[in-house]
């Protein structure tokens, strides 16, 4: 209903705006005196008189009009439909909607009510209507009283560009207010959900609990799926991947940033700069596809061979370990996670050795050190704080990764650090728990909040601490 | 002084010089360590997408085959033409004309039909609907063959594969083989791929569906992102008062940039879909989840090009009398604009990359079509990736990575246009 009145809006503070302007240097002229704000600042003013008050109607109506509208439409009922349980009555009056939109409805409905169907359907769109109606009449008044209002009071002596100021300051301080909003959105979504999934299972069960199968039993005589949500398997999963990632990331990314901050020549440098923005460019899911087609099949032929060539040697155990590997082991998935984090790693690292002053290199390279010598004894001792920050901001970042574990790990929660073994991770957990069929406060459902909640903490933790020690690093030598 | 420091002893200028060769290999090899990094990732860069063309490229070509169809008017009801079963009397004509006699069951009319795509019968019927004079007569139907004969086409199934390990019989090959040698097939560029929505039957399935949920996404994100970015950056960098609110206000923007995505996807499933009841899976649900996603980016990125216009163009500006608004309106941010236009442009790369989000919030489902609004279910290209990479069908995993080359054909469009306005209109100071 917004959307139709919202040209009107336009259209009001349009004229609104070039009627203000022009009353404005009308009465300036008149009076014979100088204005005090600009004519574009009263028009602006006049605009605001117009389109805000209509804005708040128009939401007030949006936010009232949809219970008020089922309260009429609960009221003006036949019995029979009062008297049905709340949650049938509101899928009749879903389908009575549906039906008077001209749609066919979801149910069948039994006699008395299937012939009610046509007349509420009638009466909903009938309702309907009139609320969305008066929204935009309380819009349209407001506009006008607003204008009545404004029009009165443009004179050259009213302060029109200080109020505009005002309202434009408001506005900016609205907008990042959008960030705090978002945290409080996230903190409090991730916490009620979280909340009541531990009301069924205790917090000392999740943390601590070695044992995963969210698998809920629907019917109570179901067998051999009591659910279990001991998240410990999940956790290490996620750390093991992490560690293989990290081992890849953390040598080539900063062997990558001391290469090109201190040896690269301007032209090597110009491609290699560019490459490394399109891999940190390259959407995760691309990565996911690559580890899983590409990646895992390859290493799993790897080790299928070395396997069957170990079989009936001295390490015949191994061999047959080895040969019956599967596409989905942790060390894919770390494996080309490490290598979406070397141009993460590689440009932190970048920045944080270009801060280190130019005097200490000239320093070093006055007491006769070569290069290397001043990076090992020089440069990475100075900027270790702020290296070691980009790990960890690294290491949040492969917590938090997801498709690539979703589409190269796998989904059996076993506990352990061989590489080899299939792992899952806390991301893919959330992912699996909530797609697919699902119903809502089922354990199994909101467990995926508590492993949000989990997952946000410790990126939270990890973050602010790599974000301390980077600032306090920059601090240093500024 | 000067004496003690400038002469070396020379047994120790010995020693020096003994180990000058040790440092000096040292030395190389510490610098082969850094050019071995910088050449795995590039070569790691070349390696994933040239697997990625190597995969693809085959989705963007498909096969066709033309065969002359006597329609039956024993067979084809003419006022309910799509009733007819078209694939089977195709295949059994063809049969015919390949001189095979068929079983009492029909197997292997049904096998024959099996290479045909269910495109045949919609197209037959709709010959039939348009000109019901033609049963009696022979027409000739050009059809897409189905998934795995495409597949055996381009050369992806070999008969030498163990007849157990493939969908095609022997028989079937040497059916397939013989069309192709009667000219019966033809291969054309595979139009379907980009203007059809997503479909269970590979040969049909397009990303057109999905192109038209993302670029929809990405107009609610940058409608909601871009206004309130720039307008969140305007007012930390040049009016806040330095406070405790403004403090909490950084480093809480600093932090969400560091949010994992799929946080993201957890906050629109509890607040814009069990909370503020929005469609699930539909655009404007993603959109608004990838708004929240882009802002700090825009912020970070804005409020750097605020900062790099000097203050000297502030400091003139109120010296002539414009007030606080007046400057920033009109000399700051438009001087800063190519920077935050570069940074929005970059974001909403990003964002049109972003699939974890989108999978929370139901883009999993399969949705065939093409959406026409922002309230209707939809897919997405990042989420069409991941659907089609768990689809067991063959034949989707070279159009997955035909839709990763679309894909990232975009970003990098995306990317160049910020490059270009980057190049273009900055200005150093």
């Amino acid at each position: 209903m917004i959307w139709f009145y919202l040209p009107v809006l336009i259209v009001l503070s349009g004229l609104a705006f070039w009627g203000g302007r022009r009353l404005a240097t009308k009465r300036a002229a008149r009076q014979a005196t100088k204005a005090h704000s600009r004519p574009v600042q009263h028009g602006l003013y006049a605009l605001i008189w117009v389109a805000v008050p209509a804005l708040a109607a128009l939401m007030i109506a949006g936010v009232f009009s949809d219970s008020l509208g089922h309260q009429m439409l609960v009221a003006g009922a036949p019995d029979e439909v009062t008297q049905l349980e709340p949650f049938r009555r509101e899928a009749f009056f879903a389908d009575a909607q549906r039906v008077g939109m001209g749609n066919t409805p979801q149910q069948i409905w039994p006699a008395p009510l299937s012939e009610y169907l046509a007349v509420e359907g009638k009466r909903a769109v009938q309702i309907n209507r009139t609320l969305g109606a008066g929204g935009m009449i309380a819009a349209l008044l407001a506009s006008i009283l607003g204008g009545l209002f404004v029009f009165t009071r443009i004179r050259p002596d009213l302060r029109a560009r200080n109020k505009v100021e005002g309202w434009i300051g408001a506005v900016l301080f609205l907008c990042s207010a959008v960030a705090i909003l978002t945290t409080i959105g996230i903190v409090f979504s991730l916490l009620l959900d979280s909340l009541r999934f531990f009301q069924s299972v205790p917090v000392t069960e999740f943390l601590f609990g070695t044992q995963w199968s969210p698998q809920m039993a629907i019917r109570a005589d179901q067998v051999g799926s009591t659910g279990a949500f001991g998240a410990v398997p999940l956790f290490a999963g996620t750390f093991l991947i992490m560690l293989i990632a990290m081992c890849v990331a953390a040598p080539i990314g900063l062997f990558a940033a001391i290469y090109l901050s201190e040896y690269a020549s301007p032209v090597s440098r110009a491609v290699v700069k560019p490459v490394l923005e399109i891999l940190a460019g390259v959407p995760t899911v691309v990565y996911g596809f690559f580890a899983a087609l590409t990646v895992g099949p390859a290493f799993r032929v790897f080790f299928n061979e070395i396997g069957l060539m170990l079989v009936g040697g001295p390490l015949n155990d191994l061999g047959l370990y080895l040969s019956l590997v599967q596409n989905q082991m942790a060390l894919v998935a770390g494996a080309v996670m490490g290598i979406m984090l070397i141009p993460f790693v590689s440009s932190l690292s970048d920045d944080i050795i270009n801060a280190v002053p130019q005097s200490l290199r000239d320093g070093s390279y006055a007491m006769g050190a070569t290069k290397s010598e001043t990076v090992k004894r020089v440069l990475l001792p100075a900027a270790l704080p702020g290296i070691s920050g980009a790990m960890l901001l690294a290491m949040s970042r492969a917590i938090g990764e997801t498709m690539i574990v979703t589409m190269a790990a796998g989904l059996a929660a076993n506990l352990t650090l061989n590489p080899l073994d299939t792992v899952t991770t806390v991301t893919v957990q959330i992912v699996t728990l909530l797609t697919g069929d699902q119903e809502f406060d089922s354990p199994k459902t909101l467990s995926a909040f508590g492993l949000g909640l989990t997952l946000f903490l410790v990126t939270l933790v990890l973050n602010v601490v790599a974000q301390r020690i980077v600032q306090t690093y920059r601090e240093q030598y500024d | 002084m000067t004496e003690a420091t400038s002469t070396i002893a020379p047994a120790r200028a010995d020693r020096l010089k003994a180990g000058l060769k040790g440092r000096y290999a040292r030395e190389r090899r510490f610098k082969l360590y850094g050019i071995l990094a910088v050449s795995v990732a590039i070569g790691f860069l070349v390696l994933l997408l040239g697997r990625i063309i190597e995969q693809g490229h085959t989705a963007f070509y498909a096969h066709e085959v033309t065969l002359p169809v006597y329609m039956d008017p024993a067979r084809i009801d003419a006022s309910y033409p799509q009733g007819t079963n078209f694939e089977l009397l195709v295949a059994e004509q063809e049969l015919v004309r390949l001189g095979v006699t068929d079983d009492a069951e029909g197997t292997k009319a049904n096998a024959m039909r099996s290479l045909f795509s269910s495109e045949l019968k919609y197209r037959a019927a709709d010959i039939i609907r348009a000109r019901p004079h033609l049963i009696g007569h022979t027409v000739t139907i050009p059809a897409p063959t189905s998934d795995e004969a495409d597949l055996y086409y381009k050369g992806e199934i070999s008969i030498e594969t163990p007849a157990d390990q493939r969908r095609l019989s022997d028989e079937q090959i040497g059916w397939l083989d013989r069309m192709k040698a009667d000219g019966a097939v033809r291969t054309h560029f595979n139009t379907a791929l980009f203007t059809k929505g997503d479909s269970t039957e590979p040969e049909l399935a397009g990303v057109l569906g999905a192109l038209v949920g993302s670029a929809l996404m990405l107009m609610v994100t940058a409608i909601i992102a871009i206004p309130i970015g720039i307008g969140a950056a305007v007012y930390l960098e040049e009016f806040s008062a330095k406070n405790r609110l403004t403090d909490l206000i950084e480093v809480n923007i600093n932090n969400l940039a560091a949010v994992p995505s799929i946080v993201y996807g957890l906050l629109g499933v509890a607040v814009f879909i069990n909370w503020a009841h929005l469609p699930r899976s539909s655009p404007i649900v993603g959109g608004l989840v990838l708004a929240l996603m882009a802002l700090p980016t825009i912020i970070i990125a804005t409020r750097s090009s605020l900062k790099a216009v000097p203050p000297s163009i502030r400091e003139a500006a109120l010296a002539m009398g414009a007030s606080r608004t007046q400057t920033v309106f009109q000399h700051v941010l438009p001087l800063a604009m190519p920077g935050v236009m570069t940074g929005s442009i970059i974001s909403m790369a990003h964002a049109l990359g972003e699939t974890a989000p989108l999978l929370l919030i139901g883009m999993v489902s399969f949705v065939p079509g093409v959406p026409h609004s922002i309230a209707e279910p939809t897919g997405a290209l990042p989420s069409l990736v991941y659907i089609w990479e768990n689809a067991s069908e063959r034949a989707f995993h070279e159009r997955t990575a035909a839709a990763i080359l679309v894909l990232l054909t975009f970003m990098i469009v995306m990317n160049a246009a910020a490059i270009v306005l980057r190049r273009r209109f900055e200005r150093r100071w």
